[in-house]
């Protein structure tokens, strides 16, 4: 029992270890990358070179300089705010600075960027965009996963049948993404019939009354919602669906219908039991993956959310939303991860003890 | 995979519809990439995409596709050009000089026939003059079928001039005062040039949405005196049309046609090159580490799952905002970004599979190396697994391309249908139903990836028999 505890314990760090070694490792790329390996801090000089000049030559204080006596003063001024914004070091050592005022969470300000509530820190920036993605993607997987469940079980039950054989066929048109299943909801229903809004959050201006705000928020939802149902409902289904035949197959269940025992029996404990860990890990793993926003499908329908904020920040070049967004979603994929791997180990004694299956 | 058993497969391939079907799409798409390549060379294709309206200037802005007419009721108007230097189009001039003296008359006459139901969308004239110090001075004047002439402008012409009558306002103001006396009420809205001119001059023009086309014979007469013996004037009257070609005309008057024949082969040689360099260097890598194991393999997990923290689009959007790259590059940076990607694990479990098998194990027997034995025995065996889900990836890039159209960061110069489609978002296309324009590049979209799709689940059910009984 004890040499057991060692393992298991001995196992989560190590994971541990990784996984952290991992977030730094994905965090300080994209440092490097949003930086473009130290472009953007030449941008800034150049920027800042500028509008000194300009403050001390139109700056009737020092008109009675000579333009010798103003570049000097200019040069002056510039070394200071360069020391200032910590921009007289080499990009290298910065970058080191940048990781781990990233990783301690200290996303530092926007360069361009503001909240609505105009705050530039980015965490508030971040904070306030992250709950739209949440509510429409958290939606969207949860009610595929559902359907899709619900749906696989039942097919499978009824293998062989016209639905299956419509789900089956169905299933190539996943080959379109959600977004350009979008664009023809919206060319449908809101530019033709008029019936559902092109996009955004809420009507404008928006609704006082709390329950009516909701209301209008829903409405807004059902053409990206049912954009992605349409493109990944049947796929996800008919995975499924194999995946719970190919369980139905075995030994074990056979010998449990010859058995006598119940159907709903053997769904649950012999086909349900081994098959929803990797069901439930793929949808965690989903969904922490959505967090970070589909950029595409919140362009298209206007969702002013997570991923809407990452083109704007990745088209302004705003170095510090782009590194505090990746962080943000490197940190909680991390720690699904981790939370899953334990998770297993307890569920899985072949995992704990270290044995490596093929 | 020997010849014989390729022509079995293929055969097999053929028993099933929908691959049938498949292959027709595809060779539908093939073939409209080869006729796109053959018929305009690339840099032409650019050139008429970058340049826009500097080179298509005679085409309207925003027209539908000339087949729209045969579902309407009504026959929209194609584009009228009537040029002086060209004879055919029924352009007359004349040009007379004193036998002493310098300065000569002209007059040019412009007719044509409108007989649509619409209005034209603009109309422009374009001039030409040649001379050395004093422009020629023309009246440019309007002949309406019912025998009206409306005075359009009197003007100096410069060597290279243009009169944008629709968006002339003084015509404007004087074509509704003009409509107004003719039918005894005030109109009360502003009539655009293009209307009025064309307008049957009853109490219909009343009403924006009542104003009747007036069909027949117009012209326009362009009267003008010459200052210099060597002087000329040459014009062109472009009536702009409400449909052009069979793809229509986006924003920039630029014709459809090329960015959709373009779009065929930018997407197909995207989709395919992405996704077998992917497969291979997914199936290289897994190869690799199931058959070394200890730290490579270790290596390899610890690489997947950083790639797995790492989120693809972002990282790729950034690339591509902040080096500008064109399609090509980008396909690269694809390619680095995926190579560790959920793929190799799935290929790698194959491969432990594959690596314990007898006849491995001979050729080790016989002293095959590492090398060999990865590529000459190893990724042979588990190949043909791999054929449908590269046709089914395929799709997936395709649309890639266009995601990152749409997201503004395609390539900076070449025309392909995502580009097409994110023209049309930002230009409001949906907003104000040019439904054209977002409908044809998402059908040859949907259509290219269907066919992958067909033609990927078929072989699927060839390749994995085990699974498509299921």
């Amino acid at each position: 029992m004890k040499r057991e505890l060692f393992a298991f314990l001995r196992y989560s760090a190590k994971r541990a270890i990784t996984l952290i070694i991992v977030v730094i490792l994905a965090v300080y790329a994209t440092v490097i990358i949003a930086n473009m390996g130290g472009y953007v801090d030449e941008i800034i000089k150049i920027q800042t070179r500028d509008s000194i000049n300009q403050s001390v030559f139109q700056n009737p204080a020092y008109q009675h300089l000579s333009t010798e006596d103003k570049k000097k003063l200019a040069d002056e001024l510039y070394e200071k705010e360069i020391e200032a914004l910590g921009l007289n070091k080499p990009f290298i050592y910065r970058s080191v600075g940048y990781l781990f005022s990233a990783l301690s969470l200290e996303l530092g300000k926007a360069m361009y960027l503001t909240s609505d509530s105009g705050s530039k820190a980015v965490r508030a920036i971040i904070v306030e965009r992250l709950p739209t993605t949440i509510l429409l993607f958290t939606t969207i997987n949860l009610m595929l996963f559902f359907l899709s469940l619900v749906g696989g079980l039942f097919l499978s039950r009824k293998y062989g049948s016209k639905l299956d054989k419509a789900v089956v066929s169905l299933s190539p048109l996943s080959a379109i993404p959600g977004w350009f299943y979008g664009i023809f909801l919206i060319l449908i229903f809101a530019s033709w019939l008029r019936l559902l809004p092109y996009g955004g959050l809420v009507d404008v201006p928006p609704p006082q009354n709390p329950f009516d705000y909701a209301l209008s928020v829903l409405k807004h939802m059902v053409l990206p919602v049912s954009s992605w149902l349409l493109a990944y409902s049947f796929i996800q289904t008919y995975t499924k669906r194999t995946f719970f035949l190919m369980f139905s197959s075995e030994d074990y269940v056979e010998m449990a219908k010859a058995k006598g025992v119940p159907p709903r029996l053997i769904e649950r404990r012999y086909i349900l039991k081994p098959t929803l860990p990797p069901i439930i890990t793929e949808f965690a793993l989903t969904l922490i993956g959505s967090w970070m926003g589909a950029i595409v499908t919140e362009r298209v329908f206007n969702w002013p959310g997570i991923g809407t904020l990452f083109y704007q920040a990745a088209s302004f070049m705003d170095s510090p939303v782009i590194i505090g967004e990746v962080t943000i979603y490197a940190y909680l994929l991390a720690i699904t991860v981790f939370i899953l791997d334990i998770v297993y180990a307890i569920v899985d004694p072949r995992i704990r003890i270290g044995a490596t299956g093929t | 995979m020997s010849v014989r058993r390729l022509k079995e497969n293929f055969k097999q391939l053929l028993a099933y519809k929908s691959a049938v079907a498949g292959l027709c799409i595809l060779g539908f798409i093939i073939g409209l990439s080869i006729y796109a390549v053959i018929t305009i060379p690339y840099e032409e294709a650019v050139r008429a995409w970058r340049l826009g309206e500097d080179i298509s200037i005679n085409n309207p802005r925003n027209a539908a596709p000339s087949w729209i007419n045969l579902f309407l009721q009504k026959n929209l108007p194609e584009t009228i050009i009537i040029d002086t230097l060209k004879r055919e189009s029924g352009a007359r001039k004349a040009v007379v000089f004193p036998e002493t003296g310098n300065v000569g008359a002209l007059r040019i006459e412009l007719p044509f026939e409108f007989n649509y139901d619409d209005f034209p969308s603009e109309l422009n004239l374009f001039l030409t003059a040649n001379y050395s110090e004093i422009m020629p001075y023309i009246t440019i004047d309007w002949v309406k079928p019912n025998g009206e002439t409306i005075r359009l402008k009197e003007m100096v012409v410069k060597s290279s001039d243009r009169y944008y009558i629709s968006i002339d306002d003084e015509l404007t103001k004087r074509l509704r005062t003009y409509l107004s006396e003719k039918v005894g009420f005030e109109v009360p809205y502003e009539i655009p040039p293009q209307m009025a001119l064309f307008a049957v001059e009853d109490e219909s023009v009343l009403k924006p949405e009542t104003v009747q086309v007036l069909k027949g014979k117009y012209k326009m007469v362009i009267v003008g005196t010459l200052f210099e013996r060597q002087s000329n004037v040459d014009c062109r009257l472009v009536v702009y049309g409400k449909v052009f070609g069979l793809a229509g005309t986006d924003h920039l008057r630029r014709d459809l046609m090329v960015a959709l024949l373009w779009g065929a082969p930018i997407a197909v040689s995207f989709g395919v090159l992405a996704s077998i360099s992917i497969s291979f260097l997914q199936m290289i890598i897994a190869a690799v580490s199931a058959w070394y194991g200890r730290w490579a393999d270790m290596l390899l997990q610890k690489a997947t799952e950083f790639n797995m923290i790492l989120p693809f689009l972002p990282i790729l959007m950034m690339i591509a905002i902040l080096y500008r790259l064109s399609i090509w590059v980008l396909l690269v940076v694809v390619i680095v970004l995926s190579i560790f990607g959920s793929g190799v694990k799935t290929y790698r479990a194959m491969f432990l599979q594959v690596k314990e098998l007898p006849y491995i194990e001979a050729a080790q027997a016989y002293g095959a190396g590492n090398v060999r034995i990865i590529f000459r025995y190893m990724i042979p065996k588990v190949l043909p697994t791999i054929i449908p889900s590269l046709v089914l990836s395929v799709s997936g890039f395709v649309f890639l391309e266009a995601a990152l159209a749409i997201l503004g960061l395609g390539d900076p110069v070449a025309p392909t249908w995502g580009k097409i489609i994110n023209d049309a978002y930002t230009k409001g296309a949906l907003y104000q139903g040019y439904f054209y324009w977002v409908l044809e590049p998402s059908f040859l979209l949907v259509l290219t990836s269907l066919g992958f799709a067909l033609l990927g689940f078929a072989l699927d059910k060839i390749f994995n028999p085990k699974l498509s009984e299921m």
